[in-house]
């Protein structure tokens, strides 16, 4: 008997990358369900499915869900309270003159 | 229905007769799962029907195999494009198990053991049309194919056929399931390729 086998978060930065020009591989995600915080990398990501889901390695609730039709797609991220995203340095502000 | 043929919307005709518009014939059982495969024992297994007042209809397993019985020969069409012929199963009627559930309520929404959901209209699970199934081409249901039990609704597409199903809430208001809150279609009917909401 097999047991379904999921890919890692890495796989939703190529399929996130039609809606969002975050990086998705080097953003952190909090489980709305447990509150476990990491990388959204380390999520495990069901594909075999009439879309991605993407479940928390901890408590294995979704945090994502992606579908894609042929001309729409549909985001589903109710499971994960916040992403928190790398940017570059903010440019210091000039002080007053 | 439009009167458009599905040809002068880019479709791809289907060679089959049998099947419905935009599906291929596969002779294999693809494995399809939005998460980890719950493992269910028969001893804890059951079924229930839970009422739009609150009332509860169990049954164990050994209840359900108590049951009238039927073996469905049915098309199954996943809304993935595949689509299999001629597949028997042997399980218990919804008819049968509806029976003696006092209801006014139009909409249901099965549930599964690890947290799936769809919903269908009750009329859609009545008429001779939907199974509890336990056994698939004469062995027991596995477990990456929905077993113990899993729902068998083949007029429609096949993520309305929940795996590992536990019960049916039965509704006043349509109220979306797993995928249906995702995207998909609220009927999904593969002969009018209803895959996505609006289609």
């Amino acid at each position: 008997m097999t047991e379904m086998s999921y890919l890692d978060g890495n796989m939703l930065d190529g399929p996130m990358r039609e809606l969002f020009t975050v990086d998705l591989s080097t953003a952190m995600g909090r489980c709305e369900n447990c509150g476990m915080t990491g990388s959204m990398a380390s999520l495990h990501v069901y594909s075999h499915a009439p879309g991605l889901v993407a479940r928390c390695p901890s408590c294995k609730e979704v945090m994502v869900r992606l579908v894609r039709g042929p001309d729409r797609a549909w985001l589903d991220m109710r499971g994960t309270t916040y992403l928190q995203v790398p940017m570059p340095m903010e440019q210091t502000r000039p002080g007053p003159l | 229905m439009g009167i458009v043929s599905p040809g002068f919307q880019g479709r791809p005709r289907s060679q089959e007769p049998a099947l419905p518009p935009g599906q291929y014939l596969t002779e294999d059982f693809p494995v399809l799962s939005a998460g980890p495969t719950p493992r269910v024992s028969l001893d804890t297994w059951e079924f229930v029907i839970t009422a739009e007042n609150g009332n509860e209809f169990r049954w164990s397993w050994q209840e359900l195999m108590a049951l009238p019985q039927e073996t469905p020969t049915v098309d199954i069409h996943c809304v993935t494009h595949w689509s299999k012929l001629g597949t028997t199963w042997h399980g218990v009627s919804l008819d049968t198990l509806l029976d003696g559930v006092d209801t006014g309520a139009h909409f249901a929404l099965a549930h599964s053991y690890g947290g799936y959901t769809t919903n269908l209209p009750l009329d859609d699970l009545r008429g001779g049309r939907a199974w509890v199934a336990h056994t698939f081409d004469g062995a027991p249901l596995p477990a990456e194919h929905g077993g113990p039990a899993r729902l068998l609704v083949p007029h429609l597409y096949f993520w309305k056929s929940a795996k590992w199903v536990r019960g049916i809430r039965l509704k006043t208001m349509d109220e979306p399931g797993f995928w249906e809150t995702a995207g998909y279609h609220d009927y999904g009917d593969p002969w009018r390729e209803q895959r996505y909401q609006g289609d």
